[in-house]
């Protein structure tokens, strides 16, 4: 068992339909890239969930963390003018 | 594969109405329109910053100021979803910054007129904002898919700029005989040129044929430039504003409005750089990407001092 490996992780996006965004599936186990798109496909898209498939090795990613997530995302918090319904639209105006 | 089995590859694609993707065959014009297009498209969200950038510490209320920075913040955010979409083509973004700088790559016309008064900040969000969406909210159907998935998240993010120009020429049209008169002189003076943000009338339009069999566009100039009339006018209307055109007419049989000869003379002459404001906007541009190169210094130093941070 002293050289047992599960091999690298790898995180896997699919596409499901031509056009859409790669959105993130879950992770596979692999060798190379080659590998990682092959297990993509078998344990992701058995179903036909997939037009396209993007992996790349976890070691990549960074991620912010759940501890910081209050103080990360408050600048966006307080800037309800980022959004139409904050503005007052004339009585009558069409297609705004 | 050549480029005869590229061409009826990527054709076939297109014939079917799916997206094209980064690694899929296409033809190398393709390509190149749409760096070109796209690049152009980056240049001028991050060129347009600049006219209303002007007005942040002049804005009349601390209300106008936050709205007025978001704004900006935006624009800035949307050349950087397009310069990555560009990016995805096969070119840096080093080399789209030098086209820009050398003038090799232009930016919308429109960035090269001066916002002189608050009310233009309000004709910009308004018309300019205005025309742009009703452009870009065509571009959602483009074929090449990283520019369409950048089409929907703009047009999502964009919904306020058009209202808050808006909002502003409302408030000033309910203001003072001067504030009146200031928002209609801001329209006179930007009506025209976003008339022209569509481009040359259908029949004069140099790039539209391929735009068209490619699927990048969907919809002629002439048939955005009407769009964004036939929905402007009553907007007007409603806040007491006069369009600044004699010819104004609605038509019945088209059930949309003619309008008058648009002045295509300026228009060139302000393409080519002798517009109010296209030595000033470059200079901006350069002066600044300069005076930043510290940071992109120090950010790589800092890299190569812990690479794994």
């Amino acid at each position: 068992m002293a050289n047992d490996t599960q091999l690298a992780l790898w995180e896997v996006f699919i596409q499901s339909k031509s056009g859409g965004h790669h959105v993130h599936a879950g992770s596979v186990h692999a060798s190379d890239y080659k590998m990682a798109l092959q297990n993509a496909r078998d344990v992701y898209t058995r179903r036909n969930e997939g037009s396209s498939i993007w992996v790349a090795p976890s070691s990549c990613f960074s991620a912010s963390g759940p501890e910081e997530a209050e103080m990360f995302f408050d600048p966006a918090e307080d800037k309800l003018y980022r959004h139409p319904t904050f503005y007052t639209m004339p009585e009558g105006a069409k297609q705004i | 594969m050549d480029a005869t089995a590229v061409q009826a590859v990527f054709q076939d694609k297109i014939e079917q109405d799916l997206k094209i993707e980064p690694k899929d065959p296409m033809p190398d014009r393709y390509r190149a329109h749409l760096i070109r297009q796209i690049s152009q498209h980056a240049h001028s969200e991050v060129i347009g910053m600049q006219p209303e950038g002007n007005w942040i510490t002049r804005a009349p209320s601390l209300r106008a100021k936050q709205i007025l920075l978001a704004k900006i913040q935006d624009e800035g955010g949307h050349g950087l979803y397009l310069y990555s979409t560009a990016e995805t083509l096969g070119i840096s973004r080093e080399e789209m910054i030098e086209q820009l700088q050398t003038g090799k790559a232009k930016y919308s016309n429109i960035f090269n007129y001066p916002a002189l008064t608050w009310a233009d900040i309000g004709a910009i969000g308004w018309l300019v904002d205005g025309a742009a969406i009703v452009n870009q909210v065509a571009l959602q159907r483009t074929s090449y898919g990283p520019y369409a998935r950048a089409m929907f998240r703009i047009c999502k993010e964009e919904s306020f700029h058009q209202r808050q120009g808006y909002e502003i020429m409302a408030n000033m049209m309910k203001g003072t005989t001067e504030q009146r008169e200031m928002a209609q002189d801001a329209m006179n003076r930007w009506w025209w040129p976003a008339l022209m943000m569509f481009g040359p009338h259908d029949k004069d339009s140099a790039h539209s044929g391929d735009a068209f069999k490619w699927r990048i566009k969907r919809k002629t100039n002439d048939e955005l430039r009407q769009k964004f009339i036939d929905k402007t006018v009553q907007q007007a209307e409603v806040i007491g504003l006069t369009i600044p055109d004699p010819d104004l007419k609605w038509n019945e049989t088209k059930q949309g409005y003619d309008h008058g000869e648009i002045n295509w003379e300026e228009f060139k002459r302000v393409i080519n750089g002798n517009g109010p404001c296209n030595k000033q906007r470059m200079e901006h541009h350069i002066r600044y990407h300069e005076e930043g190169a510290w940071v992109r210094e120090a950010a790589a130093a800092y890299h190569e001092k812990f690479p794994t941070d």
